[in-house]
């Protein structure tokens, strides 16, 4: 199992997930940096992300689309707080107006990121996401429910697909 | 009145180490406010406060039992925010599995580079 631990903080409200990879951390770092390949990890397979804007610098804010089964395209945006390559990225997320403008209606969130080497050949990745307010993360987790549940018959699509191919 | 549990209201009234031990009690439903007020050392008010605060976040109801009226803790409230951040879970397991899925399709990848470059030198 790639994720090897999971820390919840319901007072603080956040979330620590922890996963392992075999990969150097320069190899995992391009995960985030690559704008291509983050597109094939950030939106479920149901919700394909298009990132339109990507640079992992200081300052820097990255814009997003996704796009829904029935074509709907939530949008979003990171502002990036920190970024020290290939060990630390941390980010600011927000929602965005369907022009692509910061929402400022729908509450954003931080992440920040750590990738170290434990062994060689293997890596360490942590995701510490900090929620503003209770509400904010019901709201957040709200719109993330339209991505699971995409995913979950993206899940269904693929057990009738191998049902008719048996 | 049952309160319905709200999140921003739970986390706020489990924010507290003397809330969270009431809830704990509570789960058996045996005491009324004054016998729970006996385990802390504080007012009776400065518990009837907290219990107060408790069953406006909907994690505890008071119950007639005969002639008493018991606390009990409402297990619906506290799964509430345990679920918010289960489903937040559940989105970055997704994803750190499609992570994994790309680095070892590049593996994949390069192995096949490779296999080629020996077989074809000046490619």
């Amino acid at each position: 199992m790639p994720v090897t631990a999971v820390g919840k903080d319901p007072e603080a409200l956040t979330m620590t997930l922890t996963a392992e990879f075999d990969a150097s951390p320069t190899r995992v770092w391009e995960l985030w940096a690559d704008p291509r390949q983050l597109e094939r990890w950030w939106g479920p397979p149901m919700y394909p992300a298009t990132f339109t804007a990507h640079d992992l610098a200081p300052g820097s804010r990255s814009e997003y689309h996704m796009t829904g089964p029935t074509g709907d395209q939530p949008r979003g945006f990171w502002d990036i707080l920190e970024a020290d390559p290939p060990r630390r990225l941390a980010y600011r997320h927000g929602f965005a107006h369907d022009d692509g403008t910061p929402n400022p209606d729908l509450p954003g969130m931080t992440a920040h990121v750590t990738i170290e080497s434990i062994d060689a050949g293997r890596t360490r990745m942590s995701i510490e996401s900090g929620f503003p307010s209770a509400e904010a993360m019901e709201r957040i987790l709200a719109m993330g429910m339209q991505e699971g549940l995409a995913q979950a018959v993206g899940q269904i699509d693929a057990i009738l697909a191998e049902g008719v191919a048996a | 009145m049952e309160a319905t549990p709200n999140a921003d209201h739970v986390f706020a009234a489990l924010a507290d180490a003397t809330r969270r031990d009431i809830v704990l009690r509570a789960l058996a439903g045996r005491e009324g406010v004054v016998e729970l007020a006996g385990h802390y050392p504080m007012s009776f008010a400065a518990v009837q406060k907290h219990v107060a605060v408790l069953e406006r976040a909907g994690l505890i109801t008071k119950e007639r039992t005969g002639r008493r009226k018991v606390v009990r803790t409402n297990v619906e409230g506290l799964q509430l925010a345990r679920s918010l951040l289960d489903q937040y879970e559940a989105l970055w397991r997704g994803r750190v599995e499609r992570m994994t899925n790309i680095i070892t399709s590049t593996e994949e990848a390069h192995t096949c580079l490779s296999l080629l470059s020996a077989r074809i030198p000046k490619l």
